[in-house]
Order: C-alpha cells, then sequence, then structure tokens
C-alpha cells in the first residue's frame, strides 16, 4: 500500500516538474536562445583547458620515467660505473629537449612532404599555446626512445660516442619514422589515409601510444649499438655468457615501479584528448598487461632457474606495459592480459636468445623489453583489436579502425606487420650505419684501462660512492 | 709467544668476541677478508642464470698471547664459532720471536 502510495507520489511530482520545465521553455527559452553560442563556446574552452592540464600532467609523469631509466639501469650495472649512466640519462633529456625544439618536432609534425618527412616548425615557430602544448607532450617521448639504449650500451660506451648518437637520435632516427605513423592524417607513410601503402592494404597502421615509434625504435637502435660497440670485458667467456651482477636490486625495482607509474601518462595521455573518456580503458588494459607480463617471467625464472629472478621479473613488468602500448587503446581487458603473458615470455626468450645466440651483452634487457616486445605489441593490435565502433568501442575515437585476426578481420593484422617490419629495418638500419660512423670518427669505446677501472672516474674523475670504494690508487698509471 | 690467526664466519663475529671476553681476553686485531676452501665458494644467480661466487666474505681475528693461554685460547674460538656446517672456517696456531709495545719499548709477554 505504502510503496504504492510513494509511486504514485513520484509520478506526480514528475508531471509537476516537466510541467515547470516545458514552462520554463516556452517563456525563457526566447532570451537564453542567445546565450547558446556562448555556453557552446565556454563548453569548448573548457575542453580545450582540459587537455592542456591533463597533458602537461601527463608530461610530467612521463618526464619522470627519466628518473626510472636512470635508477633501473644504475641498479644493473656496478658501482664503477654509475655516475656514468647517471649522466648519459640526465644528458639524454637535457639534450632531448633542445633538439627536439630544434628540429625533431618539425621534421615529426612539420607540413609533410609525400609523407616521409615534416618540413616545417623548426625551432617552434609560430607556436601558440596548442602546439606548445603538443609540444611538451610528445618531446618527453622523444627523450624516452632516446634513453632506452644507453642501458644496452652501459659500461663501455664512450660519453662522446653516446651524446652523438642520442643527437642524431632525437633529431632524425625518431621523428623520421613518428612522423610515418603519427605526423599527418592524409599523408603520413603508414597510417595517413591517403598514403599509397595504407590504401594498397585497405588499413592504416595504429600505434597507441607507441610501442613501435618510441620503444621498438629505441630497442632496435640499442641492438645495433650494443653490437658495434661489442660485450663488456668479461661478459663472454670462449662464446659462453658469463654473469655480471648489477649493484643495487633496490635501485633496480624503484627505477621499475616509477616507469609502471610513468605509463599512467604515457598511456593515459596518449588520447590527446582531456575529454576521450576511453583513457579509463587504457589504464585499466595496461596494468592488466603489466601485471601479466610479470607473473608470467616470475613463473619462467622459477621453472627454470629454481628461483624466481628478480631483475628479470622486474623486466617482465616492463615488457608487459611495453607490449600493450599500441594496443591498449583497441582491445578487450582479457585480450590485455594474452598481451602481457606473451610479452613476458618474448621478454624471457629475448634475454636468453640475445646471449646465447646473437652473443649481444645487453647489462639491463633494454633490447628484448623495448625491441622485441614493442614488435610484438604492435602486432598484437593486429591479432586482438575489436575495431572501431564494435563492442566495447563503439564511441571510440582513437583506436585501430580494423578488426584483428580473431574477429575475422586481416589488413589490419597486415598493415601492423608492415609497421613492424619498418621499425626494425629503420631503427636497426640507420642507427647500425650512424654507429659505425661513429665508431670510425669518435670511437664507440673507451679503452680497455679505462673499462677496468671503471667509467666514474674515468670519464668524470668522480666515483658513486667515494665512502665505500677504496680503489687500489693505480688510477692515472 | 704464539699468534693465533682465526678465520670465522662475519656472522659469529660477536659471539667469538663475547666468549673472548668472558675469559677476560679483549685485546685483538680483526680484519675483513675474502677467501674460499674446498667447496669453492657458493652458487648465486643473477637474470637466469646461475654463477659461483667464490669468494666469501669472512672475518680474520689475529691475536699474539703468552703459550699457556694458547689452548683456553683456541677452545673457546672453536666453540663460539661453530655453527657445525661448511664454512665455519679455521685457527691456525703459529710461534712468534718478539713483540715490542711502541709506546713504552716493553719487550715480549709484558708487551702483549
Amino acid at each position: 500500500m505504502i510503496d504504492n502510495l510513494n509511486t504514485k507520489k513520484v509520478s506526480y511530482l514528475r508531471t509537476v516538474l516537466i510541467t515547470a520545465l516545458v514552462l520554463c521553455f516556452v517563456f525563457v527559452a526566447p532570451v537564453s536562445a542567445a546565450n547558446i553560442d556562448e555556453t557552446a563556446e565556454s563548453i569548448a574552452n573548457l575542453e580545450t583547458a582540459l587537455t592542456f592540464v591533463w597533458l602537461i600532467l601527463a608530461g610530467a609523469i612521463v618526464f619522470f620515467m627519466h628518473a626510472g631509466f636512470s635508477l633501473l639501469e644504475s641498479g644493473l650495472t656496478r658501482t664503477k660505473n654509475t655516475a656514468n649512466i647517471l649522466m648519459k640519462n640526465l644528458i639524454t633529456i637535457s639534450l632531448g629537449v633542445i633538439i627536439y625544439w630544434i628540429i625533431g618536432w618539425g621534421i615529426m609534425y612539420g607540413a609533410s612532404a609525400s609523407g616521409l618527412v615534416g618540413t616545417d616548425q623548426f625551432l617552434l615557430s609560430g607556436a601558440d599555446n596548442s602546439l606548445w602544448n603538443e609540444w611538451w607532450f610528445q618531446m618527453v617521448f622523444a627523450a624516452t626512445a632516446a634513453t632506452i639504449v644507453s642501458g644496452a650500451l652501459a659500461e663501455r660506451t664512450s660519453l662522446k660516442a653516446y651524446i652523438a648518437f642520442t643527437i642524431v637520435m632525437v633529431a632524425l632516427i625518431y621523428p623520421i619514422h613518428g612522423h610515418w605513423v603519427w605526423g599527418d592524417e592524409q599523408l603520413s607513410l603508414l597510417s595517413g589515409s591517403e598514403s599509397p601503402i595504407v590504401t594498397l592494404i585497405g588499413a592504416a597502421l595504429h600505434d597507441f601510444a607507441g610501442s613501435g615509434v618510441v620503444h621498438s625504435i629505441g630497442g632496435y637502435a640499442a641492438l645495433a649499438g650494443a653490437i658495434v660497440v661489442g660485450a663488456r670485458i668479461g661478459k663472454f667467456k670462449n662464446g659462453v655468457p658469463q654473469v655480471i651482477p648489477g649493484h643495487s636490486l633496490t635501485f633496480a625495482f624503484l627505477g621499475t615501479l616509477i616507469l609502471a607509474f610513468g605509463w599512467i601518462g604515457f598511456n593515459g595521455g596518449s588520447t590527446l584528448d582531456g575529454n576521450d573518456a576511453y583513457m579509463n580503458l587504457v589504464i585499466v588494459n595496461t596494468f592488466l598487461s603489466a601485471a601479466a607480463g610479470a607473473l608470467t617471467v616470475l613463473l619462467i625464472t622459477w621453472k627454470k632457474v629454481g628461483k624466481p629472478d628478480p631483475s628479470l621479473t622486474a623486466n617482465g613488468l616492463l615488457a608487459g606495459l611495453v607490449s600493450i602500448t599500441a594496443p591498449c587503446g583497441s582491445v578487450e581487458n582479457w585480450a590485455a592480459i594474452v598481451i602481457g603473458i606473451v610479452g613476458g615470455i618474448i621478454l624471457y626468450s629475448g634475454v636468453m636468445f640475445n646471449e646465447n645466440v646473437l652473443k649481444v651483452d645487453d647489462p639491463v634487457g633494454a633490447i628484448a623489453v623495448h625491441g622485441y616486445a614493442g614488435s610484438w605489441g604492435l602486432l598484437s593490435v593486429g591479432i586482438f583489436s575489436v575495431g572501431i565502433g564494435n563492442g566495447i568501442l563503439v564511441d571510440a575515437v582513437y583506436a585501430a579502425e580494423g578488426a584483428g585476426l580473431i574477429y575475422g578481420g586481416i589488413n589490419q593484422f597486415i598493415i601492423q606487420m608492415v609497421g613492424v617490419l619498418f621499425t626494425i629495418i629503420w631503427a636497426f638500419g640507420v642507427s647500425y650505419l650512424v654507429f659505425k660512423l661513429i665508431d670510425a670518427t669518435i670511437g664507440m669505446r673507451v679503452s680497455e684501462t679505462e673499462e677496468i677501472i671503471g667509467l666514474d672516474i674515468c670519464e668524470h674523475g668522480v666515483q658513486a660512492y667515494p665512502e665505500y670504494i677504496l680503489e687500489d690508487g693505480e688510477i692515472g698509471d | 709467544m704464539k699468534k693465533i690467526e682465526a678465520i670465522i664466519r662475519n656472522k659469529m663475529f660477536p659471539n667469538v668476541k663475547d666468549a673472548l671476553e668472558s675469559i677476560g681476553i679483549s685485546s685483538m686485531t680483526v680484519a675483513h677478508v675474502e677467501g674460499r676452501g674446498k667447496q669453492k665458494g657458493v652458487v648465486q644467480q643473477w637474470r637466469g642464470r646461475t654463477y659461483s661466487v667464490d669468494l666469501i666474505p669472512k672475518i680474520k681475528i689475529e691475536m699474539v698471547v703468552p703459550d699457556k693461554d694458547v689452548e683456553k685460547l683456541v677452545e673457546v674460538i672453536k666453540t663460539s664459532a661453530a655453527t657445525g656446517t661448511i664454512g665455519d672456517g679455521k685457527i691456525f696456531v703459529s710461534p712468534v720471536e718478539s713483540a715490542i709495545r711502541i709506546r713504552t719499548g716493553d719487550k715480549d709477554e709484558s708487551a702483549l
């Protein structure tokens, strides 16, 4: 009875309200009609402001990843090279800001010449608030791609050689490839609607936040560098990989977790729109994949070595993150977990493949984490993509257009495959040439004596831990 | 006079020091050393690969004492440094020709 009464009351109230609203419209509407345009404009202004604030914040979170890289790389290497690896990371971000302002941005986002390269906006000429905002967010990505290389080349690469490569990386290697994928909606070689490759295959390459553009490019450049510079003294004995333990798992883990935190900005900000609600899906997928990657490597090493390996498990978390960077806005939650699991398997196999087969020395696992897992990330879009407008992506704006293999699509998979090949050929090929050129002119490697004494003393004249390490006083002999 | 050199586990050092103090011995020289025995160190792992750490950190206690104290001292160190597992260490006893206290010039047993 009471329920009935209440229901009646509610429906009576509703009638009154609706009537009142209608009356309001009839009498007040003529007045507010003049304000509709103003209201729409202020909403648009608010939306712009929201994007500005979100991208500055997301860029700041990505910037903090340089703290993560610094800690991870110093933790996984020896005390005698700590100051050097910290300097390389700091120099990367400092050079990155300047070089990306002078030339990098223009090459990547300037007016496109046939979809191959950007041609204006150098020195950010003609920039307004909107451009400054975009530049800030893109600049931290460019520096991230460059800094990946420092870890793989740690403990034996000359500082001058590293600086020379970083300049080429941020000025040309990174932004030219970036232009092909993110540069221009119509012309870009791999993603523009009018590009011959895209029209031929019938799908545009989708790399949400840069599994390919940022991580693969950094990872394969690192591979080329590690091959040219050669392994650290003592890493291979008659071709058999030896262990050179890093000096602090505490730093390595803190660095890893800071990097994971950085991915909130890296992926979360990459909708490039503070009003795109799909950033929520992006964040959830990102961390599902990260967790799956770490747990997978935990189990693999537990089974293979008998005890779960800390630094590889930490690498597994990063591999999960790198893998999901391209597909995070285009796949279901369960697919994110599968992508992370495969990312973990690729990380473990990649690290072993580098040491056992390629005989490449990568102290921190950067090549497997960023290169191989990055390629998997690009490819996984073509397998698991739901396709824009379908299922959970019904309102999505920035996601892979086509459906993946498991939903019966094939074109998206083919273009992702092409994207994978382009990143490998471009990043490895060009970087290899650049490293060879640097080796022939500046010299890639420090001397044997310098490597044994440590780069801290030889390149910087300091020790990172002077109170605790008493060298035998032979420095300079 | 005899010199006693005891190479023991780091973690057993406080125990040995207390045991020596309880029988009135407080003078000693202690060094942090590295070494290995027949087992050639221990096996550890790094990034999915096992490797052997063949020099293990140890503590070496050096004491020069009058002949009459040697047996008691060795017994005390032997008991207080023992865990019963591989790696407990070793004790060496050797003769000492002379001893001089720098400050006073005292010689031999009166210098100890």
